[in-house]
């Protein structure tokens, strides 16, 4: 793991820290990466104070629970990220949270750390997804953004399964390659 | 994917929670089984961050900051670690010449004062101990306890034995005990679940159980959404799995006293 521009500790050394029930390390990590949570779940729900809920739920499922994140297998920041929108997704349809954050294991290829580089990665994704087919974009965004399942895209948008389906993958797809090459 | 063509498209879905039924449980099947697809899922999960990481907004109010510290203050496990330092190294090379000095000038007063030494930090570590267990606790008994908790009886609409539940529930705290007795049993593979009704919305899932032999059952703490305001609390009848909805009809249900 890279080291965190933001602060004179590293990400595992934090995590670490949470596991031995330091508060301090929790504080530190909520300057860093509070941001990103509540983007997402803003993005998720619309709703500022929907997303300061899950914004706090997120953070206190680390703290609980700081084991889960592997940090041999990618950045904290992703990792976050994708807890984040699987939680506010859970909240916008009202629903149990389906996956336990210690199932969410994730493998993430480029160097994430420090804000500038997220920036540069979110300048590349809208790229990528401007060049899109607008029908596999808003397959992807629906499934990603509203949690809407294949069979729901398939009788909202009136294509079938499988081409709902294979623009999904398509999809993300053409993220990877993007970051890949 | 190594041949497992067939999976990509689902393992995509997969990957976005979006696939759902019988789709899914193939899917989970497959990976109980195959590590190359689990590798495949990991990566499709990592696809997925690139999208969440494009979300951009503005920074979340700073009352969130120590609202989430408050929480985590009352979640203490154990008491903070102290970090290294310059100054603790300091004081470690201050203790260590300290010791070194004991041990040259008289073995015994050293072999005394590290039993002394030993004593305080097993004080220490019991007072510790015996601070968490005092804080958990109190977390336990708050929603017990607090005047504002909520206090909500549910009782049957059918004749003797009554079933009876009590659910004790801090709003601010997302704290929830639940006690329950002379539940009937329940057929196989059968379980109650407890549902929280909101204000406004939709009921919510607060937790499953299955009463013991005697009908008496009860919940601390399952896991709840953030500060919801609960208008009732009500019990379905679910397959053990649970259910994201209740199904009818309502076994049991009741408002706030």
């Amino acid at each position: 793991m890279s080291p965190q521009p933001q602060g004179t500790s590293t990400d595992l050394a934090l995590v670490t820290g949470l596991k031995a029930g330091d508060q301090g390390a929790m504080a530190e990590l909520y300057d860093r990466y509070s941001s990103v949570v509540y983007a997402v779940a803003l993005r998720v729900l619309g709703d500022t104070g929907a997303a300061e809920d899950v914004l706090q739920e997120v953070f206190l499922q680390l703290w609980r629970k700081p084991a889960a994140f592997d940090a041999a297998r990618g950045s904290l920041r992703s990792w976050l990220a994708v807890i984040t929108r699987n939680r506010a997704i859970d909240s916008l349809r009202k629903r149990r949270p389906e996956t336990d954050i210690e199932d969410v294991v994730l493998s993430v290829a480029p160097d994430l750390a420090g804000d500038a580089e997220r920036a540069r990665v979110a300048e590349r994704v809208r790229g990528v997804m401007g060049t899109m087919a607008p029908a596999q974009r808003s397959a992807l965004e629906m499934a990603y953004w509203e949690g809407m399942s294949h069979s729901e895209i398939a009788d909202k948008t009136g294509e079938p399964l499988g081409t709902v389906k294979t623009r999904i993958r398509g999809g993300l797809m053409a993220l990877r390659k993007a970051f890949q090459g | 994917m190594n041949g497992h063509e067939q999976y990509a498209d689902d393992l995509a879905l997969y990957a976005l929670d979006a696939l759902r039924g019988e789709a899914r449980a193939r899917v989970d099947e497959h990976l109980s089984t195959c590590a190359a697809c689990r590798l495949e899922l990991e990566q499709l999960r990592g696809d997925t961050a690139l999208l969440a990481l494009a979300a951009a907004g503005p920074r979340p109010p700073q009352r969130g900051r120590q609202r989430l510290l408050d929480a985590v203050a009352r979640e203490a496990r154990v008491p903070a670690v102290v970090r290294t330092s310059a100054r603790s190294l300091w004081w470690g090379w201050l203790l260590g010449a300290a010791g070194m000095a004991l041990i040259a000038c008289v073995v015994l007063v050293l072999r005394e004062n590290l039993a002394l030494r030993q004593s305080v930090i097993s004080a220490r570590s019991e007072a510790s101990k015996n601070a968490r267990e005092l804080e958990e606790l109190r977390r336990i008994a708050a929603p017990i306890i607090d005047p504002e908790a909520q206090r909500v009886t549910l009782v049957s609409s059918k004749a003797v034995p009554q079933p009876q539940g009590k659910a004790f529930y801090l709003r601010n705290r997302s704290s929830l005990v639940f006690l329950a007795n002379n539940m009937p049993a329940l057929p196989p593979h059968k379980a109650y679940e407890l549902w929280l009704i909101p204000v406004s919305g939709a009921p919510m899932p607060a937790g499953m159980f299955k009463p013991d032999a005697q009908g008496s059952a009860s919940m601390v703490h399952p896991v709840l959404p953030a500060a919801v305001e609960a208008k009732a609390f009500a019990i379905t009848m679910e397959d053990e799995t649970g259910a994201a909805t209740p199904t009818m009809p309502i076994f049991m249900m009741g408002a706030g006293e």
